[in-house]
């Protein structure tokens, strides 16, 4: 299993970095995918098979495709993108290594705070229980998503929409 | 009927103040002087009336006309109260203001804002009606304050003359610390007695029932007295009465001689059940009187302003007075109030009339030979004069005496101090007298040419005042006073009655040898030696300390006003500009914050996201790390 | 029942989330394309989401997992908002490069 996950992890950080990288925002996407899809893996390794398929429905599925789409529309596939300058460049890495000692030391300090794990036996995470907990104990917010979803939409709608009143 | 009768004399001047003010500058001629003279005029006839009626009866009229306040239980009319005590007064406050109104509308004839000057006129009338006529002390308090608004306004009346100016300011702020004094005794009277009603007061007195211990009613009676102070021009707030002369002539008669000035001599009157109470600040009042008079006819030993040496003598007069107050002699003081009402009002008017016939000339060293072309001028201030310098038959003899007999049972250095005092008032109205009438004219050709007697307006006054100077004494002979027994009835502690011995007529004669001593070194030296005060640069001695008036100005300057002066400067210039700096550097910083932080947005959004990752990461080394 | 946490700990899945959000950070401030800051956006999300996902497991507490499950649709919301603006402003200035964007220059 500790191979299973290093094997994910490395393919998660490694498309996530060529993500970042890849100088086509077309093959960015599809690196995004992949990582997209190995999170999936660890969700798998959780046996949280709802969230796993929700995942790969909802990133890979809805919100890939329109990234793609969007980019697609735009005619964006070509890597005509300019560096930024070597100042911001470093200043971006220094961020990088800030954010990363920060949350690291963090959770270093942390760590006395994490207990052995016990198994209770429970069940807890099957799609039966987590749709009884959504709908009793989270059924307002899951309504409130329900309409920001709804206003989203009409957002997105009304912003893309092409203006007559200038042209 | 009686509360018509009272509001109408209450009232009558305000009306002329009010048609005075409003409508006066279209009224042509002398209109504007004879509507002021009748209105007050009116009051005169009024007060006529009730003095005769309360005379009779001896009942005092009260009249209460509504409620002004009421805090809890402390409560304050608007009630006025005609007693014999303040018809007294009420009698030569019109009595005379009748006069000097009469006067002035002469005097006064070639001013272009004569309307102007009859309305404040008539409202001093107002105010001093006021004054007299309540039964309250806020409502005298109410009159005080107006007659103090009054003489500012007259005494600043030539209002282009910068020096005028100074003098009504210096007027008003010299009262103003006395008001305040007089105030505070107000307050500390309404805190004991809870009540401001003179006959509240006067039975709570006596009948024993006192709720505080006596210091409460020493203050009070000392604060008031400090009110006195002030109005009356006593030590140490006398120096603006000498400056306030330079209002019109009349003004000083009526206002800076005859009745306003004694509006303290009147309070402590009015309250002697109370200063009775607290017997040592009634020692306080007798030595203030004493020194103030003493001091006063020194300095006007010397001075060259016909007006200035009457001024002083007011001073020293009312502090003659004071004496009297000190010693609980209520009625001789109530008395010589009177009789110098008389004799210095028309000394005032016949100055006023010698000025009129200079051309506006006030140094006695311009003037002389005026007996000759001036007649009923020179005799009506000749008796005058016999009259404030002691001499009998005339009124201020008998007035005079009756004071310094009173020091000279009580208090032997008084009496000496007043003695002296009375000496020198001989020299110096005699030497005034000499300077101005005998002797040849020392003016210029121009002047001479214009001298000429005054109309009868102006010296028709001068003659009644003349006559009420020369009998006024009649009111209250020695050993047969009926101004004793009319005022009975108001003075709480009657004063001992002198029987006429051996003492007082030894007492008397050295009054009159005194008197004839003054007289005759003025004599002697302005006479026979027909010498003239020679300019202000020759004087030399203590005789510059005296025409310098002990430059007690200058100490005041140099105590008072400098230090404030330079409180305030150093406010100005340290205080004021460590504040102003400290704000503006506060306004300046945040200018420049604005400024440079506004380079901060420059729009970048990868910089404003640099910042962001930054913030965060310090907001968790915050939380997490640094504790 | 086993349990993944047994073999691998929880100490894994937090260095892997927190370096997964440093990418996503990484991604923001280094590239110039609003599509590919999108993206690493998304990182940053997915990084949070598994975390969380990995503490539900240790807690056994459904609640994270739908958790998740919200966070997922405020995502989805947000794509399909930020991608109409950005179709917007390419409309405007007919390419999505933040610097370009220098309006709010104040």
């Amino acid at each position: 299993m500790l191979t299973v996950f290093y094997i994910l992890s490395a393919i998660t950080l490694g498309t996530a970095f060529l993500t970042i990288l890849s100088k086509n925002p077309i093959h960015s996407a599809i690196y995004l995918v992949l990582c997209f899809f190995s999170i999936a893996g660890h969700y798998l390794l959780f046996n949280a098979q709802f969230l796993a398929i929700v995942h790969i429905i909802v990133y890979s599925g809805a919100i890939m495709i329109l990234m793609l789409f969007t980019i697609m529309l735009m005619n964006l596939n070509k890597e005509d993108e300019q560096n930024k300058s070597v100042l911001t460049r470093f200043a971006a890495v220094i961020a990088l290594g800030l954010v990363a000692f920060v949350l690291l030391a963090t959770f270093i300090k942390a760590q006395p705070v994490i207990e052995g794990y016990q198994v209770s036996g429970q069940d807890y995470q099957s799609i039966k229980v987590l749709g009884k907990v959504l709908l009793n104990e989270y059924m307002v917010p899951f309504e409130f998503a329900s309409v920001l979803l709804l206003v989203s939409m009409i957002g997105a709608v009304l912003l893309s929409k092409k203006e007559h009143i200038n042209s | 009927m009686e509360t018509n009768l009272a509001l109408l004399l209450l009232l009558a001047p305000f009306i002329g103040f009010l048609i005075n003010v409003f409508a006066g500058k279209k009224l042509s001629g002398n209109l504007p002087g004879i509507l002021g003279t009748v209105a007050v005029a009116t009051s005169f006839a009024v007060t006529l009336s009730f003095f005769l009626q309360v005379s009779s009866s001896k009942e005092p009229v009260m009249i209460d006309l509504f409620e002004w306040m009421q805090l809890r239980n402390f409560k304050v009319n608007i009630a006025f109260q005609l007693d014999q005590l303040s018809l007294l007064w009420l009698m030569f406050v019109t009595g005379i203001g009748t006069l000097i109104h009469m006067y002035s509308i002469s005097y006064m004839h070639d001013d272009e804002n004569v309307h102007k000057f009859f309305a404040y006129l008539n409202l001093f009338v107002f105010f001093m009606i006021t004054l007299v006529m309540g039964s309250n002390l806020l409502i005298m308090f109410i009159g005080w304050e107006g007659v103090g608004l009054c003489s500012y306004l007259l005494i600043g009346f030539w209002y282009k003359n910068h020096d005028y100016n100074d003098a009504a300011k210096k007027a008003f702020i010299m009262n103003r610390i006395g008001d305040l004094g007089f105030l505070i005794g107000i307050f500390i009277l309404g805190f004991i007695f809870n009540s401001l009603d003179y006959t509240v007061i006067r039975t709570a007195i006596e009948s024993g029932k006192l709720l505080q211990p006596s210091w409460g009613i020493s203050i009070a009676a000392l604060c008031l007295f400090i009110g006195a102070c002030g109005k009356s021009a006593q030590i140490p707030l006398y120096t603006w009465l000498p400056d306030a002369m330079a209002g019109p002539t009349p003004v000083s008669a009526l206002i800076h001689a005859a009745t306003m000035v004694t509006a303290g001599i009147f309070m402590i009157t009015r309250l002697n059940f109370l200063f009775d109470l607290a017997p040592e600040v009634q020692n306080i009042i007798a030595i203030v009187g004493a020194v103030t008079s003493l001091i006063a006819a020194s300095i006007g030993l010397i001075q060259n302003d016909i007006k200035k040496v009457l001024a002083y003598s007011t001073v020293s007069q009312l502090g003659l007075m004071f004496l009297a107050l000190g010693l609980g002699a209520y009625q001789i003081a109530v008395f010589h109030v009177i009789t110098h009402a008389f004799f210095k009002a028309c000394l005032f008017l016949g100055s006023g009339s010698v000025i009129h016939a200079m051309h506006g000339e006030q140094d006695m060293r311009y003037m002389g030979g005026l007996r000759k072309v001036m007649k009923v001028t020179f005799i009506t201030f000749l008796i005058s004069t016999l009259a404030i310098s002691g001499l009998p038959p005339f009124s201020g003899f008998f007035s005079k005496d009756e004071i310094l007999m009173t020091a000279f049972h009580d208090n032997k250095p008084l009496w000496v101090i007043g003695s002296v005092a009375s000496i020198m008032t001989a020299f110096y109205m005699f030497r005034l007298l000499y300077l101005t009438f005998y002797k040849d004219f020392r003016g210029t050709e121009e002047q001479k040419k214009h001298l000429h007697e005054s109309p009868g307006l102006i010296t028709f006054p001068l003659i009644v005042l003349a006559i009420l100077a020369l009998v006024g004494g009649a009111i209250s002979l020695p050993g047969n006073s009926w101004l004793n027994e009319y005022l009975a009835p108001v003075i709480a502690k009657q004063s001992e009655h002198h029987h006429m011995g051996t003492t007082e007529y030894m007492l008397m004669g050295v009054a009159i040898i005194g008197a004839f001593i003054g007289i005759g070194l003025a004599y002697a030296k302005y006479i026979k030696q027909s010498s003239v005060p020679g300019q202000d640069s020759e004087i030399t001695g203590f005789a510059k300390v005296l025409y310098n008036k002990f430059y007690v100005d200058e100490i005041y300057t140099a105590l008072i006003v400098k230090p404030i002066y330079a409180l305030g400067s150093f406010f100005k210039n340290a205080i004021e500009v460590a504040i102003s700096g400290f704000i503006f550097g506060l306004g300046k910083l945040a200018n420049v914050l604005g400024t440079e932080g506004k380079t901060l947005q420059n729009g970048s959004i990868g910089f404003y996201l640099f910042a962001f990752v930054l913030g965060i990461c310090s907001i968790i080394v915050y939380i997490f790390l640094a504790k | 029942m086993e349990n993944i946490l047994q073999q691998i700990g929880i100490e894994n899945y937090i260095y892997l989330s927190t370096l997964l959000f440093c990418v996503g950070v990484f991604g923001v401030l280094f590239r110039r394309n609003a599509i590919v800051m999108f993206m690493s956006i998304e990182i940053m999300l997915n990084a949070v989401n598994l975390l969380l996902v990995a503490f539900s497991t240790y807690h056994q507490d459904a609640a994270g997992q739908v958790f998740v499950f919200f966070s997922m649709a405020v995502a989805a919301a947000e794509v399909a908002v930020g991608l109409a603006i950005l179709v917007a402003i390419y409309r405007n200035l007919n390419n999505i490069d933040i610097d370009s964007l220098k309006k709010l220059k104040g």
